[in-house]
């Protein structure tokens, strides 16, 4: 691990309890820049609770998140994305009447620099943000192929395609950690492989830090470098993937399920 | 070409006022439809507000009528209290046309005191209430509306319960092009950036705010303008009215405003508008009958729940079919205007 200045993310006890319910207990975890890293567990374990303490959903019961050198634990949760940690939803949550493109376009409003009365008055600097604005939406709508689909509304999408628009409207806020919840959830062998290329190629390409949870162990095991076993709230382990897949602790816990 | 769209409708709104103008004197408008016509723009413009705070932000809000009655009284107190020694000083100082012309200055700017006044209530009110979900919020802006008007009705200074008398001083000219204006402030407002982080709460607010919006902030900001919009209306209908009366701004005028915004569909403007000119019109219709007036109102969400359950409009807005497009047959995603 590198020293502690030079880390990226830093997890340190991290805990939540629901009334009495422990979901996540003393959990710590250390990511440095452009890794990827695997968040799994059986159902129940925490690693969702884990993702909305990242992204300020839940402020911790215990322990510290610090990100970049600053702490974001204590910060409401639209801070926390301008401080560049965006995320999906395992349950997708996506403004299901508006366009496909407004979509996009609201995650980059962070961004903008004009004021409400610019736009109201209708002054350069609105028909400047918004051109902006509209290009890079359709941009990052054509790296996800949904540019066809632009002015469809989100709730008239496939399944396939709406987890799609979750990751690019993540990405339109421009992060630097990105948060992936199951998003091959709902997919089919076909899509999961082409959601693995563009997990890969994202990285590469924006020099993106990915954490991902996911189900779908050829999935995990195949784009992962490190993954986290949660279980009970609380780390079973930590390793590469094959390491894991052979840790005895491992496959009890996941007994029952699919095995890793 | 970006202003275009912009003078071909000012020319159609112009067109429209000059008829109104030649027909009323002509004597086809009777003072009646006049007066109807007035406070048909006067419930726009209400419905307008609270179409921003309801309809797009998702915050329901059931004492628009409070911000109303308190632009209403500070336009109103206003104008009567300095409006004769406005007036006085000025047809001596410029004489009589030009001190008259320089008086509707003074009429306007208390309208617009009236709207600044109101929309810093909605900030007071909002930054408390606004972290309240659904009903507590209903209830938070009922009683918010229930006190202003008992406030009103008890403070001898603005005339308590026998109602503050106003100059009449704005007609159909004034009220028509505010309400032009309020209506394209609010379009411009809703089809920009800052108009779609209001309307993301409304979709998913945990997503809005995980996609870095500031949702408090954008909550204010509806509520801020939409109680302005109300609080212009309310100057407008006292210099109108002759007289103000807090009861005239009841917890019954906060529903009839929410009817005409969700008759007309939550989050539509062409559909806001056509509630309330439906609203007032049938209002003034029954104005002999005023126990019929909810029995109406019963029937018309009734058949509307049946048969159009998102309102006339739904959120979509009333087009004409030649703008629809932009070229190549695919609407302007990048947003021109
Ligand atoms: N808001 C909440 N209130 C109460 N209990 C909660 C809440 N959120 C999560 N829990 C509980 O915390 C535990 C962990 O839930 P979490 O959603 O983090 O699991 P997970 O690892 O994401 O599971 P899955 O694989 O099913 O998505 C569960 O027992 C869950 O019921
Ligand atoms: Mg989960």
């Amino acid at each position: 691990m590198a020293s502690e200045e030079k880390l990226f993310l830093s997890i340190e006890n991290l805990s939540q309890s629901f009334s009495g319910l422990k979901a996540v207990a003393n959990f710590s975890m250390q990511m440095e820049e452009g890794e990827l890293v695997g968040l799994i567990g059986p159902n129940g374990a925490g690693k969702t609770t884990i993702f909305n303490l990242l992204t300020g959903i839940y402020a911790p019961t215990e322990g510290s998140i610090i990100f970049r050198g600053q702490k974001l634990n204590g910060l409401p949760a639209y801070k926390v994305a301008q401080r560049g940690l965006a995320r999906t939803f395992q349950n997708i949550r996506l403004f299901a009447d508006l366009s496909v493109v407004d979509n996009v376009k609201i995650a980059y409003h962070q961004h903008v620099t004009h004021t409400a009365l610019s736009s109201m008055l209708r002054l350069p600097g609105h028909f400047k943000n918004e051109k902006i604005m509209g290009d890079k939406a359709l941009e990052l709508l054509k790296v996800f192929q949904l540019e066809d689909k632009a002015l469809e509304q989100a709730k008239n999408l496939p399944y396939g395609q709406q987890r799609r628009l979750e990751i690019a409207r993540a990405m339109a806020t421009e992060p630097k950690l990105l948060l992936l919840d199951e998003p091959a959830a709902g997919m089919n062998p076909q899509e999961t492989r082409e959601l693995m290329d563009l997990i890969r190629w994202l990285r590469e390409t924006y020099k993106l830090t990915i954490l991902l949870i996911e189900h779908d162990m050829a999935l995990v095991m195949g784009v992962c470098e490190r993954v986290y076993v949660l279980e009970y709230g609380m780390l079973l382990t930590v390793g590469t993937p094959d390491e894991v897949r052979g840790d005895q602790r491992v496959i009890d816990a996941y007994l029952g399920e699919e095995a890793p | 070409m970006r202003w275009t769209k912009y003078l071909i409708w000012l020319a159609a709104a112009g067109a429209f006022y000059a008829l109104t103008l030649v027909l009323s004197n002509a004597g086809f408008i009777s003072r009646f439809m006049l007066m109807t016509m007035v406070q048909i723009c006067i419930y726009i413009i209400m419905a307008l507000g609270l179409n921003l705070i309801t309809g797009f932000t998702g915050q329901l809000s059931i004492g628009h009528a409070g911000f109303m009655s308190i632009g209403a009284y500070a336009a109103g107190f206003l104008a009567s209290t300095y409006g004769a020694r406005v007036s006085a000083a000025l047809t001596e100082a410029l004489g009589a046309a030009a001190g008259g012309a320089v008086y509707y200055i003074f009429i306007l700017a208390t309208l617009a005191a009236g709207a600044l006044v109101a929309a810093a209530f909605g900030v007071l009110l909002g930054l408390p209430t606004l972290r309240l979900r659904g009903d507590y919020l209903a209830i938070a802006t009922i009683g918010f509306g229930e006190i202003v008007r008992i406030v009103l009705l008890n403070t001898k200074a603005l005339g308590a319960s026998s109602g503050l008398p106003v100059k009449y001083s704005v007609g159909w000219t004034t009220a028509f092009w505010l309400m032009l204006l309020s209506v394209v402030l609010i379009y411009n407002f809703v089809n920009s950036s800052h108009g779609r982080a209001c309307i993301s709460i409304r979709e998913n607010e945990i997503a809005a705010e995980t996609m870095g919006i500031n949702t408090t902030k954008y909550k204010v900001m509806a509520f801020a303008l939409g109680a302005g919009l109300a609080g212009l209306a309310g100057g407008i209908y006292a210099n109108h009215m002759y007289l103000i009366h807090p009861n005239s701004f009841n917890f019954l005028k906060s529903f009839e405003i929410l009817v005409m915004v969700v008759l007309g569909g939550l989050g539509s403007i062409t559909g806001c508008i056509l509630g309330a000119v439906v609203m007032t019109v049938m209002n003034n219709a029954l104005s002999a009958f005023p126990e019929m007036r909810m029995i109406v109102i019963s029937v018309l969400l009734v058949v509307m729940m049946i048969f159009r359950p998102n309102g006339l409009m739904g959120t979509t807005e009333l087009r004409l079919p030649f703008r629809r497009k932009a070229a190549g047959g695919k609407e302007d995603v990048t947003h021109g205007l």
